[in-house]
């Protein structure tokens, strides 16, 4: 009996798979990021699959085998003791792990994503000097609002980039944690208020993706999705050029506005946008009225300074390291003294989250 | 200054009629079912006079094993509610696309999840295995009762006491719409200003008092009590993964309860915890509460491991394989537990050492935990299986839980993460393992023990039923979702625009269907077991041919449990014991002490009640009234000497003489 349900299990995973593997983006990404992990999710699944398929298929077997009614099986009530076959059973997921692990260890470095591309896709490295378009994010409640500082556009819920151009994300949230999502083009990272996370990826053929956010966020998150897409460097300066020609502009008001909670936004393209509005919106100082949380906590010199990243303390281990201490004994003077914002003394440079 | 003071406010803080689900239809015809259903449940209750015999045999029973009924009962109740928000979850993804909204709008849909989430863990998996463990630790181990028999009873009716809380946020205002871990700033007061997050803590927090209490209890209870011979290394199996559950409950249960007592500031006093605007930080509670949450899990997992090693043996007449290796698996599972939590949040921007180092000691429990599926594999091996129903959840779960364990490890690669996480493979891959593993585990328990607990066996042919309706509808209702999570669908959407994924969530739909005949055959199991239980009657208090202590008792056992302590002598001692002929003792018999019935859990638990219900509408008076009662009572059951009697050495004899009569004219 337990046979034929353990064997209807069986049989559904590989049916399924198959299936999935009409429209499965995860298995079939268009981006080169997204394309190595997938690739690590077929070689590892197919590493584990070697300690897998034996330890079912001699479930069954022994189920079967030594079934009460079998009364032909040996039955050695007190053996339960075997050195030989316990260091087997230790030893083979010990060595699956082994070799796992040290692809663990590679691939997770290799695929920061923090980490700047080195190759645009299998076999065509970024050439030396790229810069990568820089793409802002920010989510609201609920929509994403993507400033061009190359281009100085901004637009709201759609995303467009050439084809094999280094793409740089960096990401914040105004007020709650939404993770940003672009299945086809590369993993998702966290976007959060007050903090900056980056994202490396490149698109390699044109078309249109899907993008969304991946971490619940209130009652507008089923509709807080955009459309992403990959176009040709002409496409791409027509798009831009489209944006130019808008009549909006993203202004300090226009976008007091904007930031007020509203469901499935239509997409807006600005076709300028106020100086340091990003900075400003990272930093939890829009309103006139709002101190920086930068200038919070003594670094307030360069108009281009990050926030002083608590984040960037989760990234030790990194270059940031060094900086990242530097932020901690700033957090830990914490709150706004009315001196530190005019104090000289504080660390020239910023700790601006993460050096590769 | 007592012009300002406005009395209704003070009494009855932000509590309205508008709280009242009275604009809601769904909500209030469930509030209505469930108020007829009390009515109908207490009127049955008072007709048949039994308030007198619940209050004194059950309520303020300070005996293990009726507590440990008691738990396992509120666990298959809350069952029932949490296995209804799946139903709604998966109906409303199943129908919502493109135009049509489903029936749940998003604020209510965000209630429904967020309450599955919580109602599963905490009230339903955690009050199964806190039964499980009280009702046989102590036999096991060949003890009387637990170590503080009236803190156990307390531990029950404070988890009660937030069941209660969280069934009241059904009916009495709204449940947190955050998702069952809250993180903020989506739980702040900012962006959840209304009551849900506070049902949320102050459930959590008054049952999470009594999980704490139950596992000092426990652990002190396998630490101090174990009959005379039983060292460490020959405690039975499931003792062994129950200490190590108490240890990690003892130890990460703290961190919740001062994670939520955070968040309680920032949304009540308005400290800056988690808020960034003045340099708190989010991430740090998303840390505290996964140092807590993984642990967690192997809180749930453990003990049903433990209960898989007691069935593979039993059912396969064979000892155990690789006993000692078995032991350490767990401890080193035990310890792993702690090293893992990032791996919750590979996303949120940690470096890749840091990322590489959780994943890679996440890889590494697997190891362990193989061992150990590997232990039952030989264990089988050269034995005689009979497949009753305990050993069909063993051989289920073997499956599955494999199957489980992979898409984890997959998980823990960080880069595959990034495009899996948060997905519903991630959905699919804790469901394979948390109902693979964990109530797998717990139904082969249920199924095990029934006999030991009320005398009589449960029925097969409606178990076998309820076994492969469970088995065949979960994999109906997550291979589906393994699928549309590599189809980058991700979790906790109450609407979908591309139609193309329907057939998926129809199928999931389908699936949840048959694991509703599941439940369905399990109650018509307890039914139909109890309409016939003189026919399964468990004369010999050894139904199943075991091989531990609980199984040389009577079933169900006398208060005391065991006329004398017995001598332990192996690991399957009662194997043992049976193998040389053991002859049961039948006179000599000595006064047995024993502790004594109290109400003051029961009193407390209802105080705390309603000092959570006061926290939750700022009812400040009630909150200082309440807080005061409590203290009281608390401080008046110390003056309480009355707490132990002896039960009289003829009772004893009389008792153990009827179990003597019985076995005789059995065999």
């Amino acid at each position: 009996m337990p046979l034929k349900k353990t064997l209807r299990g069986l049989l559904l995973l590989p049916a399924l798979a198959l299936l999935a593997g009409c429209n499965a983006v995860l298995l079939h990404p268009e981006g080169d990021v997204a394309l190595q992990q997938r690739d690590l999710i077929i070689v590892s699944l197919g590493l584990m699959l070697l300690i897998v398929i034996p330890v079912i298929a001699l479930t069954l077997f022994f189920a079967w085998r030594y079934r009460a009614r079998n009364t032909q099986a040996s039955y050695d009530p007190e053996w339960h003791h075997s050195t030989m076959l316990e260091l087997m059973i230790w030893a083979a997921p010990l060595l699956i792990i082994i070799a796992l692990g040290a692809l663990t260890w590679v691939s997770t470095h290799k695929l920061d994503p923090y980490r700047p591309l080195d190759q645009l896709s299998k076999g065509r490295p970024v050439a030396a000097g790229t810069r990568p378009l820089v793409v802002e994010v920010v989510a609201l409640d609920w929509k994403w609002l993507f400033f061009y500082p190359e281009q100085g556009i901004a637009t709201v819920n759609e995303l467009a980039a050439p084809v094999d151009r280094p793409i740089e994300f960096r990401i914040t949230a105004t007020n709650v944690m939404n993770s940003f999502f672009i299945p086809s083009l590369a993993g998702q990272i966290y976007a959060m208020p007050g903090m900056e996370t980056k994202l490396n990826a490149v698109i390699n053929k044109a078309g249109e993706y899907e993008g969304f956010s991946a971490n619940f966020s209130g009652d507008g998150f089923s509709g807080m999705r955009f459309k992403f897409h990959g176009m040709s460097d002409q496409d791409f300066d027509t798009w831009v050029q489209q944006a130019r020609k808008s009549s909006e502009t993203l202004s300090v008001d226009t976008y007091q506005h904007l930031e007020q909670p509203s469901e499935r936004e239509p997409i807006h393209f600005y076709a300028s946008v106020a100086p340091g509005l990003y900075d400003a919106i990272l930093n939890n100082c829009v309103a006139a009225a709002q101190k920086c949380a930068d200038s919070m906590m003594g670094f307030a010199s360069d108009a281009r300074t990050k926030a002083p990243d608590m984040h960037a303390m989760m990234r030790s281990g990194d270059a940031a390291h060094a900086d990242a201490a530097v932020a901690h004994d700033a957090m830990s003077m914490s709150m706004p003294m009315p001196a530190a914002s005019e104090s000289k003394s504080a660390p020239a440079a910023a700790p601006s989250g993460h050096t590769p | 200054m007592f012009d300002h003071l406005d009395l209704v406010k003070l009494i009855f803080g932000r509590l309205t009629w508008e709280a009242l689900p009275l604009h809601v239809p769904i909500v209030l015809g469930t509030m209505i079912v469930v108020m007829l259903g009390g009515l109908a449940l207490v009127a049955v209750i008072t007709y048949n006079r039994l308030w007198g015999y619940l209050w004194h045999d059950w309520f303020t029973s300070i005996d293990h094993k009726k507590i440990g009924i008691m738990y396992i009962i509120l666990g298959l109740v809350m069952l029932l509610r949490g296995f209804s928000d799946a139903i709604m979850m998966r109906a409303q993804q199943a129908m919502s696309f493109g135009a049509n909204n489903g029936f749940l709008p998003p604020e209510h849909y965000d209630q429904v999840f967020t309450a599955h989430g919580v109602i599963m863990i905490f009230f339903v998996a955690m009050p199964l295995i806190t039964g499980i463990m009280n009702f046989v630790i102590p036999l096991q181990i060949g003890a009387r009762d637990v170590a503080f028999p009236f803190l156990n009873n307390f531990s029950f009716w404070m988890t009660a006491a937030g069941t209660v809380l969280v069934m009241m946020s059904l009916f009495v205002g709204e449940f947190a719409r955050t998702g069952w871990l809250a993180y903020p700033p989506l739980s702040g007061i900012a962006q959840s200003p209304d009551v849900g997050v506070d049902y949320y803590i102050w459930s959590l927090q008054i049952a999470g008092i009594g999980t704490l209490l139950s596992g000092i209890n426990l652990l002190v209870t396998i630490i101090k009590m174990r009959a005379p011979g039983m060292s460490l290394m020959k405690m039975p199996m499931f003792v062994w993964t129950a200490l190590c559950t108490n240890v990690l409950i003892v130890a990460a249960f703290p961190v919740l309860t001062a994670v939520l007592a955070l968040l309680s500031l920032d949304r009540y006093v308005g400290t800056n915890f988690f808020t960034t605007a003045l340099g708190g930080n989010a991430m740090m509670y998303v840390n505290l509460i996964w140092i807590w949450g993984h642990p967690e899990v192997y809180i749930l997992i453990l003990p049903a491991f433990g209960i898989f090693s007691e069935v593979t043996a039993t059912f396969s007449r064979k000892r155990l394989f690789g006993y000692t290796s078995m032991v350490y698996a767990t401890i080193v599972i035990t310890v792993l537990a702690y090293l893992v939590w990032l791996h919750h949040f590979f996303t949120m921007g940690s470096g890749a050492s840091v990322n590489s180092f959780f994943g890679i000691t996440t890889m590494i429990i697997s190891i362990p935990t193989g061992a150990k599926i590997f232990n039952w594999l030989f264990t089988m091996y050269r034995g005689r299986i009979t497949f009753s129903v305990p050993m069909l959840w063993t051989m289920g779960f073997m499956v599955t839980f494999t199957i489980g364990g992979m898409t984890g490890v997959l998980l823990a690669v960080p880069p595959a993460d990034f495009v899996l996480h948060n997905s519903l493979f991630l959905v699919a891959h804790f469901h394979n393992v948390i109902i693979g593993g964990v109530l797998f585990g717990l139904f082969a328990g249920i199924n095990y023990w029934f006999p030991k607990a009320f005398g009589f066996k449960l029925d097969e042919f409606w178990g076998k039923c309820s076994f492969w309706f469970w088995t065949v509808g979960f994999y109906f209702a997550f291979m589906p979702l393994y699928v549309l999570g590599l189809m980058g669908v991700t979790r906790r959407m109450s609407h979908f625009d591309d139609s193309s994924l329907q057939i998926w969530f129809e199928i999931a739909a389908f699936g949840a269907f048959l694991v509703l005949l599941g439940i369905i055959s399990m109650l018509i199991q307890f039914y139909v077991s109890f309409r016939h239980r003189a026919a399964l009657r468990d004369v010999t208090g050894d139904p199943w041919d075991a091989r531990t202590l609980e199984w040389s008792t009577s079933s169900p056992p006398p208060s005391y449990n065991f006329a004398f302590t017995p001598l332990v002598h192996d690991v399957d001692t009662w194997w043992q014991m049976k193998q040389a002929h053991y002859k049961r003792p039948e006179e000599g018999f000595i006064p047995i002490h024993m502790p004594k019935n109290t109400g003051a859990g029961i009193m407390l638990g209802g105080l705390s009640t309603i000092f959570g219900f006061a926290m939750i509408w700022n009812m400040w008076l009630l909150v200082v009234v309440s807080f005061v009662a409590l203290l009281a009572v608390a401080i008046g059951h110390t003056f309480n000497y009355k707490r132990d009697f002896h039960i009289p050495a003829d009772e004893v004899a009389r008792t153990e003489a009827a179990r003597t009569t019985l076995l005789a004219n059995h065999v």
